[in-house]
């Protein structure tokens, strides 16, 4: 039945509604953009290894309860800072969270577009996509993006949520083709995700308690800020942390700043401790 | 050459309101209701997955009577109208009164160019926030609107119904316990038959909910608001 005045109503997904109508409205879909307009990175015009641009460190863990997602609070314009408390870290749905790296603008389109995916989906067929689910959307979604990473306009997510089937919380990391891979313990994304995995790596244990996850996500941030230019540590003059939620099956919750900051207060006391 | 039968369009249109008319009271009724914090949907619907009453945005929700497939259609168009209009602009721009008005261009035209008219009467509600009034939109198959004021009834026989809410009816937004077993008792009034509780379909838009504000009732929170 075709309906006048309102839009296409004929399957049950948002972000192909809007690729389909109002392409420019998804980040993927901006269009054919001028060769001459926009510069291609070295890399990619000599076919050597693409260097992506994500100054950022995100990282999830899983613990008894579920999964602590965290991130910096960095954006850099080249040498520049862009901005001390940007929010890298999107609920998404109840049971859902996505951490992201790449360009800013992109990234929190796309988790705008796949909160209203979800949305979208529930109301449509009056139940909420699996967790699976979700996190396949959010891979062809990462894939419709392809065109832009060529432009330098990589959207990297990594994507957590509860699965209240299986009674765990889940952990997903994607390739800029759309790939998406399941990870069992933790992972850590962006130009410092390497350095905040190598943390990670040294102190995680399976089934950690909700204080020590928090306390090892910090830590690892704290590292990664610490080796990474492009992510932000803990700034003590203006008060800035980095944000997390914990994702259980009670929903998702935000950690208090007051939290993060005692935690932080005591790691530096203690690191500040061995140097005298 | 032949001549076609000349069919006077008032004719027409009288035999595709009565056709129309004839399938919405075929249905059962909806009834929406203000109450002290919010507005409560009812439904006569004995099926506990097809359901007549919905979610479409943030403060709006939607129900519909008639042709289940084509309510069915609508509801889904509303929800994507919303959701696009949210994405686009702002959640607070997704306004009822833009929806209502999208459905009764869509209902009008359907009415008057198609063989067939849509057998479907729907409504339209927004709970007020931040001391905004509520706003409820009955709006019929040919595209006629209406603004309702406490409550607005649907489908079946919506006339019964309708004259013994107003019966009721105080004036003042009653206590939601207060409300359901009003909604309830007309309804059971009308169909001369006691409905329990699986038998009902009931949701709200409460006001003081954070974001999303619709919400399904269980049968077991129908039964306890039954029973005060």
């Amino acid at each position: 039945m075709k309906l006048p005045y309102l839009p296409n109503h004929d399957d049950s997904s948002f972000f192909d509604f809007v690729s389909t109508h109002h392409p420019g409205l998804t980040p993927g879909g901006h269009g054919v953009v001028p060769a001459d307009r926009w510069a291609q990175p070295e890399s990619v015009r000599s076919g050597g290894p693409m260097a992506v641009p994500h100054a950022t460190t995100v990282l999830a863990i899983k613990y008894q309860q579920g999964v602590v997602i965290a991130g910096d609070r960095r954006a850099t314009e080249g040498f520049q800072i862009a901005d001390r408390r940007i929010e890298k870290v999107f609920k998404i749905d109840e049971f859902s969270a996505m951490a992201i790296a790449g360009a800013a603008g992109p990234c929190i389109e796309m988790a705008r577009l796949f909160q209203t995916e979800l949305e979208h989906y529930e109301k449509l067929e009056g139940m909420q996509l699996s967790c699976e689910g979700k996190a396949n959307k959010l891979g062809q979604m990462v894939k419709a993006n392809l065109p832009m990473v060529f432009h330098g306009l990589v959207v990297m997510p990594l994507y957590v949520g509860y699965d209240l089937k299986r009674a765990e919380g889940r952990i997903f990391k994607y390739d800029l083709a759309g790939g998406r891979y399941e990870e069992s313990d933790y992972h850590a994304i962006g130009s410092g995700g390497k350095d905040a995995r190598n943390t990670m790596r040294e102190y995680f244990q399976k089934n950690l308690s909700e204080p020590d996850a928090l306390k090892l996500a910090l830590t690892a941030l704290y590292n990664a800020a610490d080796d990474d230019v492009g992510t932000g540590g803990p700034d003590l003059v203006r008060g800035i942390y980095p944000t997390a939620k914990f994702v259980t099956a009670q929903g998702i919750a935000d950690v208090a700043d007051d939290r993060i900051r005692s935690v932080y207060d005591s790691m530096i006391a203690v690191r500040r401790s061995r140097e005298t | 050459m032949p001549m076609p039968y000349y069919v006077s369009p008032e004719q027409v249109m009288q035999d595709k309101a009565e056709y129309a008319k004839k399938g919405i009271a075929k249905g059962r009724s909806s009834i929406a209701m203000e109450y002290a914090d919010g507005i409560l949907l009812t439904a006569d619907n004995p099926s506990a997955s097809l359901h007549k009453v919905s979610e479409i945005y943030d403060c709006i929700a939607f129900a519909g009577a008639g042709k289940y497939s084509e309510f069915e259609n609508l509801r889904k168009a509303g929800i994507r109208h919303a959701d696009l209009k949210g994405f686009m602009y702002s959640r607070e721009d997704v306004t009822g009164r833009s929806l209502a008005n999208g459905y009764s261009q869509s209902l009008g035209t359907i009415f008057s160019q198609e063989l067939k008219p849509l057998e479907v009467e729907i409504l339209v509600v927004q709970v007020g926030v931040n001391g905004q009034p509520n706003e409820m939109y009955r709006i019929s198959f040919d595209g006629s609107i209406i603004d309702e004021r406490n409550f607005a009834v649907i489908g079946g026989k919506s006339d019964a119904v309708q004259t013994v809410l107003k019966e009721k009816s105080s004036g003042q937004a009653p206590p939601l316990e207060t409300a359901l077993s009003r909604c309830v008792a007309a309804l059971e009034q009308t169909a001369n038959l006691k409905l329990p509780p699986e038998g009902l379909e009931v949701a709200v838009l409460e006001r003081h909910r954070v974001g999303r504000k619709f919400r399904r009732l269980p049968v077991a929170d129908i039964r306890l608001l039954l029973s005060v």
